[in-house]
């Protein structure tokens, strides 16, 4: 029987067919609290990462991220064949299936012919960022901008590298040549000297019964050919043609199609319910009530409440069914809750400061601003916000005799599986869950909720069921970036020095550090938050806290340099005076867009700059803001994700973060009515469209630094930048969002700018 | 009964005339490439064309393109293992993101050039403002369409060859 050892790391084994496969093993060192429970089992081991190589001498990477957009796919393997010194044509990727490494090697059912030894390898030190990769790829979450530069850098390059040296000892063997002379190049190995040239796939066999090197050598930058070279994204043509298979287009013989509607209190239930009207519709097959939900996710727990679902022989029939439904929905607690009040209850918590947690506490804070020579003070508010993925949430499923097949698009294939598995009172073992191109993901596709629901019909039905939601149930039962207020004070010396700097928010969730600000020096600070619960659903938003924090810091410090009576950029550019990196990417955006050059009527120019996710960003916005209308004219961003793996990749998600967070801007607003959400599609709830598209010019500064992340950096400096540069149109400071709502022609003429 | 002309093929359908197009598309014909995406017309992932011009299939009862001719993404090249200038020009400009919204976008695109083979940026804001790209695309897009149409205006040979040099390339990669 096949067996893993406690310490893998870098595993061979031989294909049917002669092949080699490779995979690599993160083993989690030591038990850090609150992720052990994700990291550790009785087995230990992870094995995520794979690396196939087949008889035609193709190379085949096992990616385990989902791909929603991103390119990550195309990212990884870029990674995987510059070490490997892979023909980039004999390169494809798959993603990995969804199954555990916790239960008793169930990943070998799926992953490994029988008869494989694993071999045991010394593990080399696990740092904390090491143990963050570990929790991703044990539980294949796509999320938090790490695919690249945890999974790539610790899973893709390392198996590469160990696969490519496996493969030069071989052929030296077999060729009995010295091994410095066998050189890998293009998927050949190459021995100049007596003119051998064979296929990688040559040795396959003979290197899966090697012990792979434990630390294989690395490529310095210098060496990378595939690595920050332009290749084009392999899912791109079927994207072109309609080929592209997403979870909607699944289709099983014989399968039903539902829609559904959930309590639209948060929190309610259902009083009654008369579905006569929709079951005499023709194509309506039955009308199911669903019970509530709950699941483990990776950003807090969390509960859906009951629903009810009409099942018709097609989406239309269904949708028709729900339309005709007649329910009475419970009171609840919260049937009087409104956005105004959320509000309220923020500004009460906030001035209330009742056990408030500091994230940062330093020097005298209350002495310093005793001693300032100007005082500044602003309270800050971001909305709810809604995902709205282009794909309406969808899953497939069939139930037959214990067992769930699930079709799906998801961020984290794992934990959907165990989700499903509890809801049902099913083993995990007899789920099975095929992970599709996602619509879209934004962080709302790691909530199982829509996939249990499919699960639950499909067993009522003992038929195949494509739940399919209504954009009005997306958009009204999402798991929603939250509203935060921020409450700033700030205090400058006589000469304009920002010397005070202190931030009281509500509600705090991740990344830690989202509030923080990077400027220095500061003889005091204190940032810190209250707990100020609402009954609306967190979910991450593509960035997380950092796009609320994003706008509120970089808005408020605007206000600084401009109280301070200096330009907001050379303000900032003194302040990460001691950071050269991060002063490289602001100076290289104000450049870039001519900061400081005249612009035309009504118009302004505002930046911003952020850290994180590994990167750094700066932004530099053009406005017009003409008779109250605001147009985005120009974005300039520049970045540092220490090296661009994938450069147009980079610029591509830059683009697509600036867009995404242009819409919040803009118009993003969810307002809650009666406890329940009061937008319901695109027409209330706007989406940027291609006229409203700025020109967008991204700046890549390639650092050598550790490599960053990608799909959510671009997302939070737009907000600020854009905001910063209508001041500078208008002399209106904007400090609620989202813009569209605010009147600037009208209060253009009644602003008073920072004493 | 209502007979339609899918991508060159007739097909018949017995579905309640009333159900809109997207529908019979997706569950009858089983072309999947056109997407849902919001059910009121508002986003354009649904975008076919019914006699060459780009309509909302979500709105769109089957009913009213009873005897029409359709076209769907999958109609769009000229024939198998070719691809249409503007699906070049797609993976040229590597467009696509998560590619859900691309059927709709290219459709449009596509109703767009045929009517207006040399677009400005306005004719582009205006035939595109309909559909909705939630990864932000818009710049890739616009680029893109100036690409295809620059193809068709430099006149077949030339402007054929590059396109279809990219798709090999990119269908190669694809396909391994």
């Amino acid at each position: 029987m096949n067996k893993w050892t406690r310490r893998s790391f870098i595993t061979t084994g031989l294909l049917a067919g002669g092949g080699l496969m490779v995979g690599v093993a993160l083993r989690p060192g030591n038990r850090a609290k609150g992720l052990a429970q994700h990291v550790t089992s009785e087995g230990e081991t992870f094995v995520h990462t794979w690396v196939k190589l087949d008889a035609n001498n193709v190379v085949t990477a096992i990616v385990p991220h989902a791909e929603m957009g991103q390119g990550v796919g195309t990212a990884l393997t870029q990674m995987l064949a510059d070490e490997l010194n892979a023909d980039w044509n004999l390169v494809k990727f798959e993603e990995a299936p969804a199954i555990t490494p916790f239960a008793n090697h169930p990943i070998l059912k799926g992953m490994l012919p029988p008869g494989v030894e694993i071999p045991e390898i010394v593990v080399p030190t696990v740092d904390g960022l090491l143990m963050r990769t570990a929790q991703a790829l044990n539980l294949q979450i796509t999320g938090g901008s790490m695919s690249v530069r945890s999974t790539g850098v610790y899973g893709m390059r390392v198996a590469g590298a160990a696969v490519q040296e496996m493969l030069r000892l071989a052929a030296a063997e077999a060729w009995q040549v010295p091994l410095d002379q066998v050189v890998a190049r293009n998927s050949q190995l190459i021995h100049e000297a007596s003119s051998r040239t064979e296929p990688y796939s040559a040795f396959a066999a003979a290197a899966s019964e090697m012990t792979p090197p434990s630390t294989p050598q690395l490529k310095t930058p210098e060496e990378f050919t595939i690595i920050g070279h332009h290749v084009e994204r392999h899912d791109i043509p079927s994207k072109v043609d309609g080929t592209a298979t997403f979870a909607l287009d699944v289709r099983l013989p014989n399968m039903l199609y539902a829609t559904v509607r959930r309590t639209p209190t948060f929190g309610g239930g259902i009083e009654s319910l008369d579905d006569s009207k929709a079951r005499a519709l023709p194509g309506v097959v039955d009308v199911i009530r669903l019970p509530a939900s709950k699941a483990e996710a990776l950003v807090g727990n969390f509960t859906a409440t009951e629903s009810v679902a009409v099942v018709a022989e097609g989406y239309w029939p269904a949708k028709q069914g729900l339309d005709a439904l007649k329910i009475v929905w419970s009171e609840t607690a919260n049937d009087y809750v409104s956005s105004a009040s959320i509000f309220e209850q923020f500004d009460r918590d906030i001035s209330a400061g009742v056990d408030r947690e500091v994230d940062v506490a330093e020097g005298d804070f209350e002495a310093t601003m005793a001693n300032a020579a100007q005082v500044i003070e602003a309270d800050y508010r971001a909305p709810y916000l809604a995902h709205t993925c282009m794909e309406p949430l969808n899953a497939t499923a069939v139930v037959e005799d214990g067992r769930a097949e699930v079709w799906v698009g998801c961020q984290a294939p794992l934990p959907f599986r165990q989700a499903i598995a509890d809801a049902m009172g099913f083993d995990a073992e007899n789920v099975t869950l095929h992970n599709c191109f996602m619509g879209g993901g934004f962080g709302r596709k790691s909530r199982a909720d829509y996939a249990i629901q499919a699960v639950q019909l499909a067993a009522k039905m003992g038929r195949p069921v494509q739940l399919i939601w209504t954009r009005e149930e997306d958009v009204r039962q999402d798991f929603y970036r939250p509203a935060v207020q921020s409450r700033f004070r700030a205090g400058l010396d006589k000469d304009g020095n920002l010397t005070a700097w202190e931030n009281t928010y509500v509600d705090k969730h991740e990344p830690v550090e989202a509030p923080l600000i990077p400027y220095t020096p500061l003889t005091a600070s204190n940032i810190g938050y209250v707990s100020s619960p609402t009954h609306v659903p967190f979910g991450a938003w593509r960035s997380v806290d950092h796009s609320q924090h994003g706008f509120f810091t970089e808005s408020f410090f605007d206000e600084v340099a401009v109280a301070a009576g200096q330009d907001p950029y050379e303000y900032r550019a003194a302040r990460l005076a001691d950071k050269p990196r991060q002063l490289a990417v602001l100076r290289k955006a104000a450049e870039a867009a001519g900061w400081g050059a005249p612009l035309g009527e009504g118009q302004g120019r505002g930046i911003s700059f952020q850290e994180c996710f590994g990167s750094i960003v700066a932004q530099v916005v053009e406005v017009t803001v003409l008779d109250g209308q605001t147009q985005v004219d120009r974005v300039v961003a520049a970045v540092d994700a220490g090296i661009a793996v994938s450069p147009d990749g980079l610029s591509a998600q830059i683009e697509s973060g600036i867009i995404y967070g242009l819409t919040a801007a803009l118009y993003g607003e969810i307002t809650i009515e009666n406890g329940a959400v009061k937008q319901s599609n695109f027409s209330d709830y706007e989406a940027l469209r291609i006229s409203a598209a700025p020109k967008i010019e991204t700046h890549i500064i390639n650092s050598g630094s550790a490599i960053g992340g990608a799909g959510e950096p671009g997302t939070p400096g737009v907000a600020p930048a854009l905001a910063n540069a209508i001041f500078d149109a208008t002399g209106f400071r904007v400090r609620s969002l989202p813009i569209n709502l605010i009147d600037l022609d009208y209060k253009v003429e009644d602003v008073v700018t920072p004493a | 009964m209502t007979v339609l002309t899918v991508n060159g093929v007739k097909q018949e359908t017995s579905v309640d005339s009333s159900t809109p197009l997207l529908w019979v598309i997706r569950e009858q014909l089983e072309l999947t490439g056109t997407k849902f995406g919001c059910g009121i017309g508002q986003c354009g992932a649904c975008t076919v064309r019914l006699n060459g011009t780009a309509i909302r299939s979500c709105l769109t009862p089957v009913a009213a393109a009873d005897g029409q001719e359709i076209q769907t993404i999958e109609g769009l090249a000229p024939s198998d293992g070719a691809l249409h200038s503007l699906q070049a020009a797609w993976i040229k400009h590597q467009v696509p993101q998560c590619g859900y919204c691309q059927s709709g976008q290219l459709m449009s695109a596509a109703a767009l050039l045929e009517s207006n083979p040399t677009p400005s940026d306005e004719d582009i804001d205006l035939a595109m403002e309909g559909n909705i790209c939630r990864c932000g695309m818009y710049g890739r897009i616009k680029a893109a369409i100036k690409t295809a149409a620059k193809a068709g205006a430099d006149n077949t040979a030339d402007g054929t060859a590059d396109a279809l040099t990219i798709i090999a390339t990119a269908k190669e990669t694809a396909d391994e």
